[in-house]
């Protein structure tokens, strides 16, 4: 266990630090994520973060299912941004295997992944702002999150784990109408960004609770390994993206927000602004979308040359990346290896937190916006 | 069919590659041709139904020792930071390889800091961001494990792989002097793989519990988890658990 070293404060009073457990069983650790905390009256001195709590192994499994059974394990990784995952490892295998996929596909593909940004932000948006004590922007964001599931339930039929690509390109084609729905939906949700904002941009209790909270300079966020959202806050113009463009990014227009202080506040600037890059490639994807074939020249048994790859995909955590060992002669990976970015992020944590108070503590666990499901795996 | 498998994965690639390097892009010729390997036998259909069935079981039969790592094609220079860490630290590259364009250098297992600090350092590099630490387990090899450290610059938007090659026991410097980042991708390693890291701040297990025994994403260790092994007398298992609860409340 931890020591308890004794705290000089003057001459006559000495106290101790106290040890609190926060966790696993703690609402506003977004599931099973456990923080010790070593307090010097309401200021954190130290954190430690246990995880573990929900590791069931994927990695272990998927090297013992086959190429196409895994699209379903990646389902319950982070199982609120589920598409995106799909994606991220149907591309990894798809570019050991060096297959095309048809450009239909791929803007299919950008269209759900974007969605499904939109999605997972508005769970984070409600969460973190539940967390620091506004209730409304839950209901608000979670009616908006409804949209977009019925639109991935018409898709795939499945409301949380999609299991919505194949290696290759898609499982089905578009439903018919479900375009205009999603021009729609893009409509509807113009209109709800600016309510959220009215309720949270210049809210006094919201600047005052996150405000300056969690200061991360860019090489100290370079330096701990984030990616994402809290990356870009720091104000480094890193965006997979943008960078390394994947599915049908090349051919989008689309900005990559970026913070300059890189306090809680403005990674919550950051994330809104996504909403709205997000709106915006679906806009263009939606009206660009071609017609042709949706799968591309799939060999029967899927079975990548040897040799390894890793390949990483903007999910809306951060760098997602699978790194997988094929050795050519088996039908399922010989390794298979997922670079969380939740995992990452929550690395920083324990740096975040050093300094503020208490109730901080569970704002800065929702502004690094951790799935529990992908830290464990 | 013992002895076909452990041969043809190693030369196989590289000499796809080679012929089929003829127009600019070497991995797009690469690909059909090392993608038409296994299709052409799928062609023939006599000889084509127990070939997969033996390759299903062909890992159990004979255990691969490694990636095949093929090198560059002739037409394809390395990047400018491989010539520059070579100048700089001469023996540390061991062997570069090109592979569906990733670009992988090997190192000794016993220079890695050296080659983390000059990778970090260099302005040609420039990989400040430490994207992944993982390994492989190749038990028919006596170095048994592959500690693979992806990395990236976000200056230059460019990637690399490292690769390291340890024994069961052989101690690996940790990276988090350089990139503090690996701190937890290290202490997973640790935890799932066993690598011995020295140097480490805080060397736990990180997704496992404490008290764990093994070490799970090794080949060897049953998919099922240790069963009958850890459970073989429960009553040591809850002795052992009940010493360690007690060492922690002393």
């Amino acid at each position: 266990m931890m020591e308890t070293p004794t705290i000089h404060h003057g001459a006559m009073f000495d106290t101790n630090e106290l040890v609190l457990n926060m966790g696993p069983q703690h609402p506003s650790t977004h599931g099973v994520l456990r923080v010790v905390l070593r307090l010097d009256g309401e200021k954190v001195v130290d954190a430690d973060v246990v995880i573990g709590y929900l590791h069931r192994g994927i990695e272990k499994l998927s090297e013992n299912r086959n190429w196409t059974q895994i699209i379903l394990l990646t389902d319950r990784m982070d199982y609120v941004a589920a598409a995106t995952n799909n994606v991220g490892y149907c591309e990894t295998v798809e570019k050991l295997m060096t297959l095309e996929v048809p450009r239909r596909a791929r803007y299919v593909r950008t269209i759900l992944c974007e969605l499904q940004r939109i999605a997972s932000h508005c769970l984070w948006l409600g969460t973190h702002a539940m967390d620091i004590g506004a209730m409304t922007v839950f209901l608000y964001a979670f009616r908006e999150r409804e949209l977009i599931l019925d639109l991935f339930e018409e898709f795939c039929g499945a409301r949380l784990t999609y299991n919505s690509m194949r290696i290759g390109g898609l499982p089905q084609d578009l439903p018919p109408g479900w375009d205009k729905k999603v021009l729609e939906f893009c409509r509807i949700m113009d209109g709800k960004l600016d309510e959220y904002e009215e309720l949270l941009t210049h809210n006094r209790i919201w600047l005052e609770r996150t405000r300056g909270i969690g200061v991360l300079t860019a090489a100290q966020a370079v330096d701990l390994g984030l990616s994402g959202p809290p990356l870009r806050g720091s104000g480094v113009p890193r965006d997979v993206r943008k960078d390394e463009p994947y599915a049908a990014y090349a051919e989008m227009e689309f900005d990559v927000p970026l913070g300059t202080v890189g306090d809680t506040y403005e990674r919550y600037l950051v994330r809104l602004e996504e909403f709205r890059q997000s709106l915006r490639i679906i806009r263009q994807a939606t009206e660009g979308i071609p017609e042709g074939p949706i799968v591309g020249k799939v060999p029967r048994l899927i079975k990548p040359p040897a040799g390894e790859t890793y390949h990483a995909i903007e999910s809306p955590k951060g760098e997602l990346g699978y790194f997988i060992v094929s050795d050519g002669k088996s039908t399922n990976p010989y390794r298979f290896r997922v670079r969380p970015p939740s995992f990452c992020n929550l690395q920083g944590l324990r740096q975040l937190v050093r300094g503020h108070l208490v109730a901080d503590v569970v704002a800065l666990i929702g502004s690094l916006d951790v799935v529990l499901g992908e830290v464990d795996r | 069919m013992a002895e076909d498998p452990t041969k043809p994965p190693a030369p196989a690639p590289p000499s796809a590659d080679q012929p089929a390097g003829a127009p600019a892009e070497p991995s797009k010729g690469a690909a059909p041709n090392a993608a038409a390997g296994q299709p052409a036998a799928a062609a023939a259909p006599k000889p084509a139904p127990p070939k997969p069935a033996a390759a299903e079981h062909a890992p159990k039969a004979a255990a691969p020792t490694g990636p095949p790592d093929p090198p560059p094609p002739a037409d394809l220079p390395p990047p400018a930071f491989v010539a520059s860490l070579q100048a700089a630290l001469p023996g540390t590259v061991t062997h570069v390889s090109y592979w569906v364009g990733d670009w992988t250098i090997v190192v000794p297992a016993a220079r890695i800091l050296d080659v983390a600090r000059h990778l970090r350092g260099a302005p040609d590099a420039a990989f400040d961001l430490c994207s992944d630490v993982t390994a492989t387990d190749w038990p028919a090899r006596a170095e048994r494990f592959d500690v693979v450290y992806c990395l990236y610059s976000t200056r230059h938007r460019h990637r690399v792989r490292v690769k390291a090659k340890v024994a069961e026991d052989q101690p690996i410097a940790s990276v988090t002097p350089v990139w503090p980042a690996a701190n937890w991708l290290e202490r997973e390693v640790f935890d799932m793989f066993g690598v011995n890291f020295t140097g480490h701040p805080d060397r736990r297990r990180i997704l496992m519990p404490d008290d764990w025994q093994g070490y799970p994403q090794r080949k060897d260790y049953p998919l099922e988890g240790p069963g009958e092994l850890l459970m073989e007398n429960p009553l040591d298992w809850l002795k052992l658990r009940q010493a360690n609860e007690e060492a922690d409340i002393e």
